[in-house]
């Protein structure tokens, strides 16, 4: 019980929101792609991807000579480039092609941990880790970082972790209360019925396709040069995948997303304290504690959340 | 009429698929202040016709001429701005959303910050729908209101994008007779107040009560335009068909015997555990053909899954020539005597890449002679094929062909071949008839009669009330899960029927409680 209390500490719930943000970025993410039709579980690819090409990119800007920061800001941008430049494979294969999503999300994962291990070979002729390369420290902001106990939580972070804070309330206002949000959904539930009223179905699963590569990449580039300063081959672990679960725990909406990624990113991070504390449970079983919520939320224990009704199959004209 | 420019019109139209010329040169024209009916068999093109029309397709050959300007119609977007408004044989309206949400999607109004203005789209829909008399609740979910008040959310969706024309495809397959009559004064308001409306239906009897005009359709060729005045159902049944058809079943007096299937006080709930089964209690007699009417969705689908061992019943009894059978399987109650037509043959009915003949035997399969201990036995098969195919008249090139590739007609035929070849004590004949043409259902129908005449006990449950009240002995009406209505079927009409079916009526006691006695 002691140990309960003692690890029960401000840097617990800083770290909480720290492992939620990868989490909270893919599923917003996930939440587009799903919302307009696509099933995507290439997150988990396109967030390794963005860690690699965000470290890469900021490697090579600081070869360059250029600034710390920027190199890190570029490695961010260069995230979001590739994020959306892998989403496209999965949009052009599932929504061009009308292939089985699952089936190319699948490919698109294993193509990724391919990817990612050959270049790091490749070019840093290393395995395993990257050099180190410049990353995107917290940025205290000004006056709130003040605010005792939340301060500390919320606003002394890596802007990555900002970023995806206000994510969630954008992405809750797209979908909710514009004509943009309408017509994803519309797509996403009946895309005849959006058809036959005049959208143009295609544009819009591009679009949430590509959204979701944008925001899973950059997640992918907290885990490289937000939490750390080095790409780690298969460092995502599965966070893609406890993302998509995230995506149905919150039933496609941001704010619920976002609580399931707060309960995810809790258990890991309490996990690492117990361990920190020498809690006398092998580590193996803490390190498991994310993955069977993750199972317990696809069990449907959380009440029955009824996905998109059009997600996972393709539109034909 | 004529010397005036049409809202709409259609010439020389040509749609040619793969293999398949579905319109071949139809001409048809729409003017101001008129109902034209198209008629057409299942499969005749009238579909297709429409749906080039609203851009769904684009045309092979042919013009298309707006109030007399030719126009490209590429896409339904296009259809929509030269004031095209069409509803779908099924529904196309988002289940989750609302209303208001429906009808603007894809021309949503926008406050001044860019985002969604429902207070206005409200406001809008409410003039509108005074304006046209379609009364609708801007903020009820698709998926809690009646089908009636979709039809109104589909008309109100065109209207709020100001279609000049109205095209209602196949509009009174899922309403009650009382919805119709609505749907008929809705559609004389529209006209009445600039709009014209083309009605497709191959209800006769409705396309003689609400057109002005018919355009009759037969395999993608175009066969004439007729004045409602010059028309009667006969004629239009024989320009729809191109022979003389029989439009009344022709039936005896039935001469029920002793008690086949008996149900009591069913009670059963769907896969969310609400009730959808709330106590039904009846009988079939061998030799009586009993009709089950009611609007879709009302518990028939459940009853017959429940009878023939496909959907649990929680309480109650179904007994079979005096045997329980209550939650028996599927393979049990086929053995014990009934044979059932279901009601969605693509789902339930056939396996659409077997052939013929495997369909023919589904459910026999496993016995002789079609399987002799784990062996199948291909001649006793292929030959039992062959004898039906004849019999039942199943026009095909030959056993082996897919039953994919065969028209709703023939599959239908193959399904109540091989039903009525089990030699049941009961039939059950869920929408016997649903996408059969005019000339397979007097097929159909007589057999079901020669069915019963056999000594079997029949059930038939079907939406087309005219199919009811022509096959039955006695029909029931089932509302809400229960039996609310039971009349003989030479008193029955479609008025009374009417109030059964909207729940306004009942003649039966009130069901039990959830346990059996």
């Amino acid at each position: 019980m002691d140990v309960l209390l003692s690890v029960l500490s401000v840097s617990l719930f800083a770290s909480t929101i720290r492992a939620a943000t990868p989490l909270m970025l893919a599923a917003l993410g996930g939440i587009f792609s799903e919302r307009s039709g696509i099933v995507n579980i290439a997150l988990e690819g396109i967030m390794l991807a963005g860690a690699f090409f965000a470290m890469m990119i900021s490697y090579f800007g600081a070869q360059m000579g250029f600034p710390p920061l920027v190199s890190a800001a570029a490695g961010l941008v260069g995230a979001i480039i590739f994020g959306f430049l892998i989403s496209m494979i999965h949009a052009l294969v599932s929504i061009r092609f009308q292939a089985d999503q699952v089936v190319s999300g699948v490919a698109i994962n294993i193509l990724a941990v391919g990817l990612t291990g050959f270049l790091l070979q490749f070019i840093f002729k290393t395995s395993g880790n990257s050099p180190s390369v410049p990353s995107l420290p917290a940025m205290p902001i000004p006056l709130l970082s003040k605010i005792p106990v939340l301060g500390d939580i919320f606003f002394n972070q890596s802007p990555i972790v900002y970023i995806a804070l206000l994510a969630v309330p954008l992405s809750a206002f797209v979908l909710f209360r514009t004509p943009l949000g309408l017509r994803i959904r519309a797509v996403g539930e009946h895309p005849k019925a959006a058809d036959t009223v005049g959208i143009n179905v295609f544009k819009l699963r591009y679009l949430g396709v590509g959204l979701s590569g944008i925001l899973g990449g950059l997640g992918g580039a907290y885990l490289s040069i937000g939490q750390l300063n080095i790409f780690t081959e298969g460092m995502t672990n599965g966070r893609g995948y406890i993302a998509l679960a995230a995506v149905i725990f919150g039933k496609w909406n941001p704010w619920g997303a976002l609580g399931a990624c707060l309960l995810f990113g809790f258990a890991d991070a309490i996990q690492i304290s117990l361990q920190n504390a020498g809690v006398n449970i092998p580590s193996d079983f803490l390190l498991m504690l994310p993955y069977i919520l993750t199972l317990i939320a696809l069990a449907g224990f959380i009440g029955r959340s009824r996905p998109p009704a059009a997600a996972g199959a393709p539109y034909e004209k | 009429m004529n010397k005036k420019t049409p809202v709409i019109e259609m010439r020389d139209m040509t749609k040619v698929f793969p293999g398949v010329i579905a319109n071949d040169h139809i001409n048809l024209a729409v003017y101001e202040g008129e109902v034209l009916g198209l008629l057409g068999e299942n499969g005749a093109g009238k579909s297709v016709l429409m749906s080039v029309l609203y851009g769904l397709y684009p045309p092979t050959e042919g013009e298309i001429f707006v109030r007399g300007k030719q126009v490209d119609i590429t896409e339904p977007k296009v259809a929509i701005e030269h004031g095209i408004g069409m509803v779908h044989q099924h529904f196309m309206l988002v289940p989750p959303f609302t209303v208001a949400e429906n009808i603007i999607l894809g021309s949503e109004p926008r406050t001044g910050a860019g985002t969604l203005d429902i207070a206005k789209a409200a406001e809008d829909i409410k003039a509108l729908s005074e304006k046209y008399n379609l009364e609708v609740d801007p903020y009820a979910k698709i998926e809690d209101i009646s089908v009636g008040m979709a039809q109104r959310v589909e008309i109100l969706k065109t209207m709020y994008r100001g279609a000049q024309v109205l095209i209602l495809d196949e509009p009174t397959a899922v309403l009650t007779p009382q919805e119709i009559k609505g749907l008929f004064k809705i559609m004389r308001n529209l006209t009445e107040s600039g709009v014209p409306v083309i009605f497709i239906s191959h209800k006769l009897k409705e396309l003689m009560e609400i057109c002005d005009r018919v355009t009759v359709i037969r395999r993608g060729k175009m066969i004439g335009t007729i004045g409602i005045e010059d028309a009667s159902p006969q004629v239009l049944a024989s320009m729809m068909v191109g022979r003389d058809v029989v439009l009344e079943v022709d039936k005896e007096a039935g001469h029920p015997k002793e008690v086949t299937l008996d149900v009591k006080n069913i009670h059963a709930v769907d896969q969310n555990g609400l009730p959808v089964l709330n106590g039904v209690s009846f009988q079939v007699r061998a030799g009586e053909i009993v009709g089950i009417a009611g609007v879709a969705g009302n518990g028939q689908s459940e009853l017959i899954e429940v009878i023939t061992g496909l959907h649990k019943a929680k309480s109650g009894a179904v007994q079979l020539m005096g045997e329980t059978i209550t939650n028996h399987s599927a393979k049990q109650i086929i053995h014990g005597g009934i044979a059932t037509i279901p009601e969605d043959r693509h789902h339930r009915g056939l396996i659409l890449d077997f052939s013929i003949a495997d369909n023919g035997v589904l459910g026999s399969h496993d016995q002789p002679p079609f399987a002799r201990w784990i062996r199948r036995n291909f001649d006793a098969i292929k030959d039992y094929a062959d004898e039906f195919i004849q019999e039942f008249d199943v026009r095909t090139p030959n056993q082996e062909a897919l039953v994919r590739n065969l028209s709703g007609g023939n599959q239908q035929k193959v399904i109540i071949a091989r039903e009525i070849g089990r030699e049941p004590n009961l039939l059950i004949a869920a929408q016997p008839t649903r996408g059969v043409d005019v000339g397979a259902i007097e097929f159909i129908h007589k057999r079901i009669i020669e069915q019963r005449d056999a000594g079997k006990a029949v059930l038939v449950i079907s939406n087309e009330l005219d199919e009811v009240m022509g096959l039955s002995d006695r029909i029931l009406v089932m509302f809400h899960g229960e039996i609310v209505g039971e009349i003989p079927g030479e008193e029955a009409t479609e008025d009374e029927l009417g109030l059964y079916m909207a729940g306004a009526k009942r003649n039966t006691p009130p069901s039990q409680g959830g346990e059996t006695k």
